[in-house]
């Protein structure tokens, strides 16, 4: 890398009238002391001998130039001081020469550095600054496809990938304070040590933007840990995958979707986060269909379930203050589920009714006779307005919904009413009444379109440390 | 022109080992069976053993905690430093 000289160092570029007006200032400098001139888009410019052309933006991209003109004074081959655009009492100052440009105003702001470039700044960053980059470099001729080729090295979940490029990779990292070389988690199932580079080079092949990858690098810390237990939802037949809920202010930055549609399609950042992270389990982890993965099923969110909760719109604490976290943080929930089903009720006009109405489509998740796993409520924005114009809380609720949610052991023993699953017999439990889902194990969300009345339940899988507990991380930016 | 794009791997190499010798005889040998804890894999490995001890093997018998999670290490090692051979059960 090309070091400026000491001295008087100024950087300039014709394609900019304050450059431009400047020239007899240079002149007068270099008349009186050593200057040194850089140009970045015309040799020519100004017209003095010896101007050094920094043609591919390196000394601009190394001295970190935002605008030009820059003059900047070193000394000892560091840099002493430096001042941007015209100031004709900063740059008498900083050249110690007194008298400068007579003629012209006072001051006038720069232009932007080509270093900058919005259209270039992404190149010039991996040209100049992916030293610390470590991934292995994969070269595609010419004549390639790209997407094919991508496709043919199993790096996709079926969909198409944006070819994660050095230049990509570089905008991503941005998005995070983290050092590439940073070890976020540990993937299983071959418990590979994922950096915050190979994330983001993941990240890029899924779509998204670089302000999504600290949600993907905080979803990922909730997933690989024994108390969500990735491996097992994995392994497990059950068609479960990881879903993820964001709460916090987050959500309105990446511009999620928590309202209409909110587990469906269409939301760029619900779309691609989730994606994400399921890839890194596939490209990092080594979980992939058929191999570690033994779903019997599976479900369309394992391709990534990643939603918001409407929190503006909602009268009750959030999730995530319901688990802890003080309002205004950024988290992200994880919780290993199956697909979303739909709570019909249309009719219910009160929220006693209402409420036993959605227990009962509960007590069949998964199957009326199995219990003990956990679920997420997502109630959609005209079923909370029965609870909220009935001065109804979200503690209210959860106590008058888990008083429908009890179960008589002897109507869901195994065998009675000729069908097999169920409880077994002989452990003492008939005559008992147990409870649907265990203390702890129903997460309500408010989200979706302000029309309609539909709600949604997502069954869990084997709950506590013998399977899945959800886990909550701070998003960290 | 070739078009760079940066590997998304682990790039790790699987590492390769010789898979321990098939035993002419079972013999005089230690056979681990490991019950993965599903619902009625005891019943089924009672039947192996049953089967195996006939055919001159010593059983020893073993448990993970858990089917939802891979088996601990210590127990992995103990069943590699006792056996011979091991037979892992799923059942349902």
């Amino acid at each position: 890398m090309e070091t400026l000289p000491d001295g008087l160092v100024v950087v300039v570029k014709r394609d900019c009238d304050t450059c431009q007006m400047v020239v007899p200032v240079l002149k007068q400098l270099l008349a009186a002391t050593h200057l040194t001139i850089i140009t970045q888009d015309d040799p020519t410019f100004p017209a003095i001998d010896d101007v050094i052309h920094d043609e591919d933006l390196s000394r601009s991209w190394h001295a970190d130039i935002e605008t030009v003109p820059t003059l900047i004074r070193r000394a000892d081959g560091e840099e002493v001081e430096r001042t941007v655009g015209w100031s004709r009492s900063q740059w008498e100052s900083l050249t110690g020469t007194s008298g400068l440009g007579a003629d012209l105003p006072d001051q006038r702001p720069g232009c932007g550095s080509m270093s900058v470039d919005p259209d270039r700044v992404d190149a010039l960053a991996t040209r100049f600054g992916s030293s610390n980059l470590s991934a292995r470099h994969i070269k595609f001729a010419e004549l390639e496809d790209t997407f094919e080729a991508m496709y043919e090295r199993g790096w996709s979940d079926g969909l198409p990938l944006v070819p994660p490029t050095p230049e990509r990779v570089m905008a991503m990292l941005a998005g995070t304070t983290r050092s590439p070389d940073d070890v976020v988690v540990v993937v299983p199932p071959n418990l590979v040590e994922a950096t915050v580079e190979k994330v983001a080079i993941n990240a890029v092949m899924a779509g998204c933007k670089p302000d999504y990858l600290p949600v993907v690098l905080a979803s990922l810390e909730a997933i690989c840990n024994d108390d969500f237990n990735m491996h097992g939802v994995l392994a497990t037949t059950m068609g479960v995958g990881p879903i993820l809920i964001i709460n916090g202010p987050i959500r309105r930055e990446l511009d999620m979707n928590s309202g209409m549609n909110v587990l469906g399609q269409g939301n760029r950042a619900n779309a691609t986060i989730g994606r994400a992270v399921q890839l890194c389990v596939r490209n990092l982890g080594g979980g992939r269909p058929g191999e570690i993965d033994r779903s019997t099923h599976g479900n369309p969110g394992k391709i990534g379930l990643c939603f918001a909760e409407d929190e503006e719109g909602s009268p009750w604490t959030s999730l995530a203050e319901d688990l802890g976290f003080p309002r205004g943080t950024n988290t992200v929930t994880a919780f290993c589920g199956e697909g979303p089903r739909i709570i019909f009720d249309q009719i219910s006009r009160t929220p006693e009714s209402l409420t036993a109405s959605i227990a009962q489509t509960m007590l069949g998740n998964v199957h009326p006779r199995i219990i003990g796993m956990d679920t997420v409520l997502v109630l959609c924005p005209e079923h909370m307005a029965r609870f909220s114009q009935a001065g109804w809380d979200r503690a209210r609720f959860m106590t008058e919904l888990r008083g429908h949610l009890d179960l008589e052991v002897d109507t869901i023993l195994r065998g009675t009413d000729n069908i097999g699953e169920g409880i077994p017999a002989g452990l003492g439990l008939e005559g008992s009444i147990l409870p649907k889902f265990p203390e702890g194990g129903i997460l309500v969300v408010h989200a979706g379109g302000t029309a309609g009345l539909f709600s949604s339940v997502i069954g869990g899988w084997v709950s506590g440390p013998m399977g899945s507990v959800p886990v909550t991380k701070e998003i960290i930016r | 022109m070739t078009f760079t794009v940066l590997d998304p791997t682990d790039e790790t190499k699987p590492q390769v080992r010789e898979r321990t010798p098939r035993p002419e005889s079972l013999a005089g040998l230690t056979v681990g069976l490991l019950d993965i804890s599903k619902p009625r894999g005891n019943v089924f490995l009672d039947q192996v053993q049953n089967r195996l001890e006939a055919l001159g093997a010593t059983i020893n018998r073993y448990s993970k905690p858990t089917f939802s999670k891979p088996a601990p290490p210590d127990l992995r090692h103990e069943i590699a430093t006792h056996c011979d051979a091991v037979i892992e059960a799923l059942a349902d």
